[in-house]
């Protein structure tokens, strides 16, 4: 049903085979193109359909965002535009097959299409070819209109991507209409800020005015959880995506930290300090029905469901000296230590159930060299691949809804910044550069 | 022109001859030059006393450095490689000083603390806000600890006999931590931190009615420079008047 995830799970599942080989070397390549022949996509510059003379930057957001959004997919390998026929293609009739099919460009797929604006409409026109298959070449054929802005623009080319990589991607829709809830503090005050999933429109949510953290989107995108430092301490509060304002939630007394919601959106687990010592909570996501699931001297924080069957719940604790993962049943039994050294945190569950992505610093203590870096983790064998390995402090790895995807904090450019990478650690790439931005959470759909 | 060519191509040769005539002198091979000594890493420490004042007040920085050749003190500049100097911050300020020698740079800072007091009346035995910031003193933590170092106890005891003596203060115990680490966790282990100490006051026959305690985790750091005096200074309970 889920060819692609199969895939992934395969290639990862390949993980504990290269560690045993090559345990002492930490680099293994793996992941989601692991045997797999990616499709070779052509997608010339959509044409102008009409006089106007917004077209020009129109065509220009619109062609930059599909082929960005076509490139971070992950699956396809881009023909490269200078190997393009020099006749342009806006529409069925102007595809010369062969040119296409044939060396150089050597295409299986061809995207194209045409964009114009009349009056204050614009239109968008686009195919998917399969340029080998002359008989019956279409595979997609869309038509979107909406107003002519450039907002608008991206938002088609975002659908457009998106219809692509569903057709070609083994059925898992794409995250190209998908949204990075995260922190900045670049108006001064750490607040919650949304963007696009590749950076652009880039927003603040949320005007607290103190310092607010962690932000969790809930799974229908309606709400978002986070922790921020009230009059009363640090405490739960939840926005309203639909109001554009805070919603009430219970203060519980104490330091509320790390909210988490379950896959099914009915509860959210999270921090709390209220009894003396910070333990782990689920409460209705209501407020309602507070249970306490941890019961450790020490730290314990950082929670995070299981996405695919809600049944168990990740955390950090601080239990036995330098924090470490461990995991639980979501009523609290049954704990289990996942990590065996270093300082592990920031965990967080991969849609199909399997894998952990998390922070480690797994060398530390004396002499050791300490650099902070994302790992997977296959939570049945408890084998473990490095995903980062450019330096600076990387924390906070949250997983894409199409799990191709990893998304993260590093300082490896200076400042704290938002990126990210393919989930075999390729194709890393800066988000954000203003200000500080941290702890990103990606939509779940 | 030619006759200044002339004069710098005759100055060349001079040079030249006296460089030879040098060089000739040394036909017999010189013995083994001496190992030079590899440079030692200087050292520095940086004090003030005392390291807390109220605003007009001035407070002395002592320093001491080995192995070092200049010596600098951000805001006061190049210093002597040992000295101490009268300074009057107008608001909290970490000194930092470095010190460059041939071996390396070493870092040292030192933390004064300005707190807001009425202009002193020369004769005033102190507003109870003022005892406190003079009479009650933070408590330091080791890295990722949240309990009491046998170091910080007399802290401690001294900070609870004022208490003890001044029932009706209320007061703040925040929970600082070092900028390494995770946002999140640190933020819980600045809460135990900060209970950490509350507990200790109440153990020690202190109210726990008028004590308040708030975790920033490493959100508001005393020093931000990324060196282990820095992060020493970032790792404690911090006590602030309730008004």
């Amino acid at each position: 049903m889920f060819p692609f995830m199969n895939r992934l799970l395969k290639s990862l599942l390949l993980i504990p085979i290269f560690l045993s080989s090559a345990f002492s070397q930490d680099w293994i390549r793996t992941g989601t193109g692991l045997g797999v022949e990616k499709v070779r996509l052509a997608v010339p510059d959509f044409k102008a359909s009409s006089q106007d003379p917004k077209n020009a930057d129109l065509l220009k957001v619109f062609n930059d965002t599909l082929w960005n959004d076509l490139d971070n997919a992950g699956i396809f390998d881009m023909v490269s535009k200078s190997f393009y026929p020099l006749v342009p293609v806006g529409s069925p009739p102007d595809v010369k097959f062969e040119a296409w099919s044939s060396a150089p460009p050597s295409a299986a797929m061809l995207a194209f299409g045409n964009l114009g604006v009349s009056g204050n409409n614009l239109t968008v026109q686009g195919w998917l070819y399969d340029v080998k298959n002359v008989a019956s070449p279409q595979v997609l054929g869309k038509q979107y209109g909406d107003t002519p802005t450039s907002d608008a623009a991206r938002m088609i080319a975002h659908k457009f991507a998106d219809e692509i990589i569903f057709r070609l991607g083994g059925g898992i829709p794409g995250i190209a209409e998908s949204k990075i809830y995260f922190v900045s503090s670049r108006s001064g005050r750490k607040e919650i800020w949304a963007m696009d999933y590749d950076g652009s429109n880039q927003h603040a949510v949320t005007h607290v005015g103190s310092i607010s953290l962690s932000p969790r989107v809930s799974p229908d995108g309606s709400r978002i959880a986070f922790s921020s430092l009230t009059r009363t301490g640090w405490d739960i509060l939840m926005y309203s995506m639909e109001l554009g304002r805070l919603v009430s939630f219970p203060r519980f007394g104490g330091t509320n930290l790390s909210p988490a919601w379950s896959a099914d959106g009915t509860k959210l687990a999270f921090s709390s300090s209220r009894s003396g010592d910070p333990e782990i909570y689920v409460v209705d996501q209501s407020g309602a029905n507070l249970k306490r699931l941890t019961s450790s001297k020490g730290p314990d924080v950082s929670p995070a469901w299981n996405r695919k069957t809600g049944a168990q719940i990740t955390w950090v604790s601080g239990r036995t000296g330098l924090p470490q993962i461990y995991t639980m049943e979501a009523d609290g039994t049954n704990p289990q230590r996942l990590t065996e050294e270093g300082y592990a945190v920031s965990p967080a569950w991969s849609p199909n159930g399997q894998f952990l992505v998390f922070s480690w610093i797994r060398h530390y203590g004396p002499g050791a060299p300490g650099a902070q870096d994302i790992y997977i983790m296959d939570i049945a064998s408890k084998q473990w691949v490095q995903l980062t390995h450019d330096g600076g402090r990387n924390d906070f790895p949250y997983w894409s809804p199409d799990s191709r995807h990893i998304i993260f904090q590093s300082s490896r450019s200076g400042s704290e910044q938002i990126w990210t990478m393919l989930a075999d650690g390729t194709n890393q790439k800066q988000l954000t550069s203003a200000g500080s931005n941290t702890q990103p959470n990606w939509s779940w759909k | 022109m030619k006759q200044r060519k002339l004069q710098c191509i005759t100055m060349v040769f001079v040079l030249g001859a006296i460089m030879m005539l040098a060089a000739c002198k040394k036909k017999v091979p010189p013995p083994p030059p001496p190992a030079p000594p590899a440079p030692t890493e200087p050292t520095a420490s940086l004090t003030a006393n005392p390291n807390t004042i109220e605003k007009g007040q001035s407070t002395t920085l002592t320093w001491q450095t080995t192995n070092a050749t200049d010596v600098s003190i951000d805001g006061i500049g190049a210093v002597e490689p040992n000295g101490s100097q009268a300074v009057t911050p107008a608001e909290s300020t970490t000194y930092h000083l470095t010190a460059k020698g041939a071996g390396g740079t070493q870092d040292a800072t030192a933390r004064v603390t300005v707190t807001a007091g009425a202009p002193p009346p020369p004769s005033s035995s102190g507003t109870e806000e003022e005892l406190f910031s003079q009479n009650v003193k933070d408590v330091f933590f080791d890295y990722d600890k949240s309990d009491i170092r046998p170091d910080q106890q007399s802290a401690l005891q001294a900070d609870a006999g004022f208490l003890k003596q001044h029932p009706n203060i209320a007061f703040t115990i925040e929970g600082h931590c070092d900028e390494r680490g995770s946002t999140e966790y640190n933020l819980a282990l600045g809460d135990s931190r900060a209970n950490a100490v509350r507990n200790a006051l109440v153990q020690s026959g202190i109210g726990g009615d008028h004590i308040k305690t708030i975790s920033y985790g490493k959100e508001k750091p005393f020093c931000t420079q990324s060196n282990e005096s820095c992060w020493q200074q970032n790792r404690r309970g911090h006590f602030v008047y309730q008004k």
